[in-house]
């Protein structure tokens, strides 16, 4: 216990100011939910992640805003196991033909209003998966697409950046 | 090549049953009639080989059919068996039944490639979902890649369990926490689950179809985002079978820069995944503090390398970035700051038993089944099994720098978690003894095409374990199939059997213990 509490104390608090010098680029689609996002999602916003086909590398960064030094909860961003709660779909990957049906059921599990943010340049166009008979090529064939969120991988503060982005929160 | 794989050659050659095949290169490779197929792999089964990698080519483009091919190993060998089927001939005999670890690969090429491994026990589609046109096989040359496949009505038929209190639990693919989709369906009675299946695929995204008659320098991208986290292991390992198959070798420091690479790959994965162990024990604080360690190495990767998970920087026949001038300094600096801290947590990690209480003896997975099923990596080497790549085929510099791998028995969550400590320490090492030897010159030449016809072998040892490549160069330069296979393929049929017996909620924590990846297996 001693050495835990030692721990604890000798690392403080590592969290880290969000730098906009690592500025996500970011492309706004969706413009019809705006008032809404506003409004409701201000304060805090549960988020629901569907992994539709990526190559796990969108996942390891997504993660990493979960760690101390990012902290994503202090913006009121908390990740959600059930589709049911969440008010923000994140999508990964360029929707691949075995998960489309998962995908869709996802999102129409959610309460409206709710936002898609896609992440990764593949979440785009497909990147260099493309699109294929196994591939859709990009979640704005399947979804309506608030804002998509580039990089292969974008970095934890691209990630944070681009959702904030999104939500009019910066 | 040692004596043992010799004189079974003679033997076979002597028979007439064999012939060599010089097309082939990275590993010795010989020819047989395809009726030969299952009994070859018999011997070799009997000779203790062990099943490396079976899969099949299309050689339309060659004026041929096709092709199926095997892969085995034993101590430093690597042995492929290859048998050319006649054309319009789209059956082989199965090696299942010697290697079980052949079970989910041949169902994969009877999906994708439509060959029938017969005599094969369980021929349920695999990657190819319920929904998929029976009759599509997108790994044949006359499958347009480009089209798109009507969805069909089709029942997967899953195993089923009855009697009394007997329920099901399906799981996936959308899963509760930021991870890749999988299905998992268990059947239980009460806590206990009695049996596990998994069904993969959904991933899938047509990877080994896309890389036919991709240009050389975009393959190697594509390579790296097979499995996003173990990205250099995968470009590592596509480059090292293409330079097989072209002849080049890339300059020593490029080697060197590699391999410091692959293990940088391999501590910052560790790092996560024990903290991430831990946190499915609910100890978050050591997952916090081991992922602020990984943070950190991530870090530096993205100050020395240019990117956070050094994806791009293999290129055929070298590396496209150089250490900077302070780069060696950085390095060992940051080691400096991580060992100490990282010794720390582990103590922690030791002492405390509510950890203790999950992990030990929590999902076993038995020494002789590991071995039977061909598992690789940090879940062999957590159940008895010597595996490493970097031992088998010691490309360079793993020739000179020999991987100090520890070995445990008892097969549960604390061996695998405590095998990939050792092989943090083993990688600081590594690293440090690397730096001090590093030598000077290019980082890379120029790289030559291979020539038609040509192929080439690679065995990686990634994070997770070997990853095998295979490219065979076309008529027109390009790529006529690029085989892949990660680790995963052979140890996903573990998790299911190193389930059983356990509750439900420690699934997840089991689970996480091997953390296999679903996107190098679906490809």
């Amino acid at each position: 216990m001693l050495k835990i509490l030692y721990q604890i104390f000798r690392t403080g608090i590592v969290t880290e100011k969000l730098t906009p010098a690592e500025e996500a680029t970011v492309t706004i689609a969706g413009a019809n939910l705006e008032k809404e996002v506003e409004r409701r999602f201000k304060r805090s916003i549960a988020i629901r992640l569907v992994d539709s086909g990526s190559c796990n590398g969108c996942e390891v960064e997504i993660n990493a805003i979960n760690n101390p030094i990012y902290n994503c909860e202090r913006f009121g961003l908390s990740f959600t196991a059930s589709p049911r709660f969440a008010d923000m779909l994140l999508v990964t990957g360029p929707v691949s033909r075995n998960m489309e049906l998962a995908l869709k059921r996802t999102y129409e599990a959610m309460p409206s209003p709710k936002l898609v943010v896609a992440v990764g340049d593949c979440g785009y166009n497909g990147g260099i998966f493309g699109c294929s008979y196994a591939s859709l090529g990009g979640v704005g064939k399947l979804l309506p697409v608030d804002a998509y969120i580039h990089g292969c991988p974008p970095s934890p503060s691209q990630v944070l950046n681009g959702i904030l982005k999104a939500i009019k929160k910066i | 090549m040692n004596e043992k794989i010799t004189n079974l050659l003679m033997y076979l050659i002597s028979k007439n049953a064999v012939t060599m095949d010089g097309s082939i290169n990275g590993a010795v490779a010989c020819s047989v009639r395809s009726t030969l197929f299952a009994q070859v792999a018999k011997l070799l089964k009997g000779a203790d080989f062990r099943l490396v990698a079976e899969w099949a080519a299309d050689e339309t483009f060659f004026d041929r059919g096709f092709a199926i091919y095997a892969a085995y190993n034993h101590e430093t060998d690597y042995l492929i068996v290859k048998s050319e089927l006649h054309f319009a001939d789209s059956a082989f005999p199965t090696i299942t039944k010697h290697f079980p670890s052949a079970y989910l690969l041949e169902r994969k090429i009877e999906s994708l490639m439509g060959l029938n491994p017969a005599g094969h026990p369980d021929l349920r589609p695999w990657i190819k979902h319920e929904d998929w046109p029976e009759d599509a096989y997108p790994l044949r040359k006359s499958f347009d890649a480009n089209i798109k496949l009507p969805r069909t009505d089709g029942k997967y038929k899953w195993i089923k369990a009855e009697g009394e209190g007997v329920f099901e639990i399906p799981v996936g693919p959308v899963h509760a926490g930021i991870i890749e989709p999988g299905h998992f369906r268990f059947q239980a009675v009460g806590e206990d689950i009695i049996n596990l299946e998994a069904r993969l695929g959904y991933v899938h995204k047509g990877i080994e179809k896309r890389f036919e008659g991709m240009p050389w320098q975009d393959a190697v991208k594509l390579a790296g985002r097979v499995s996003g986290d173990s990205t250099v292991a995968h470009t590592a390992a596509f480059c090292i079978a293409a330079e097989e198959a072209s002849g080049c070798t890339p300059p020593e420091r490029a080697q060197f820069l590699r391999a410091i690479m692959i293990e940088r790959e391999r501590i910052a994965n560790h790092l996560g995944d024990i903290g991430a162990i831990c946190n499915d024990t609910a100890f978050a604080l050591l997952n916090c503090q081991f992922s602020i360690l990984k943070e950190k190495m991530l870090r530096t990767n993205q100050a020395i390398f240019g990117h956070r998970l050094m994806m791009d920087k293999i290129i055929p026949c070298g590396v496209s970035v150089d250490l900077p001038a302070n780069g060696k300094e950085a390095i060992l600096k940051e080691i400096e700051e991580i060992v100490p801290e990282f010794e720390r947590l582990v103590r922690i990690y030791e002492d405390n038993p509510s950890v203790e209480d999950r992990v030990y003896g929590t999902g076993v997975l038995k020494p002789e089944i590991a071995k039977e099923l061909g598992v690789l990596g940090f879940v062999a080497r957590a159940s008895g099994q010597a595996t490493d790549a970097r031992k088998q085929r010691p490309y360079p510099p793993y020739d000179r720098f020999i991987s100090d791998i520890s070995v445990l028995s008892s097969g549960d969550v604390h061996a695998r978690a405590w095998v990939r400590i050792e092989e943090v320490r083993d990688s600081i090492r590594l690293i440090k003894e690397m730096l001090r030897e590093l030598p000077d010159g290019p980082i890379s030449l120029e790289w030559k095409k291979p020539l038609p016809g040509q192929s080439g072998f690679s065995a990686v040892e990634g994070w997770r374990g070997e990853i095998v490549y295979w490219v065979q160069c076309g008529p027109d330069g390009g790529i006529n199939r690029c085989m892949v296979r990660d680790p995963s393929s052979m140890n996903w049929p573990a998790v299911e059997l190193s389930i059983r017996g356990n509750i439900v909620p420690d699934f997840p924590l089991c689970n996480k213990s091997f953390n296999q990846s679903y996107s190098g297996h679906d490809l």
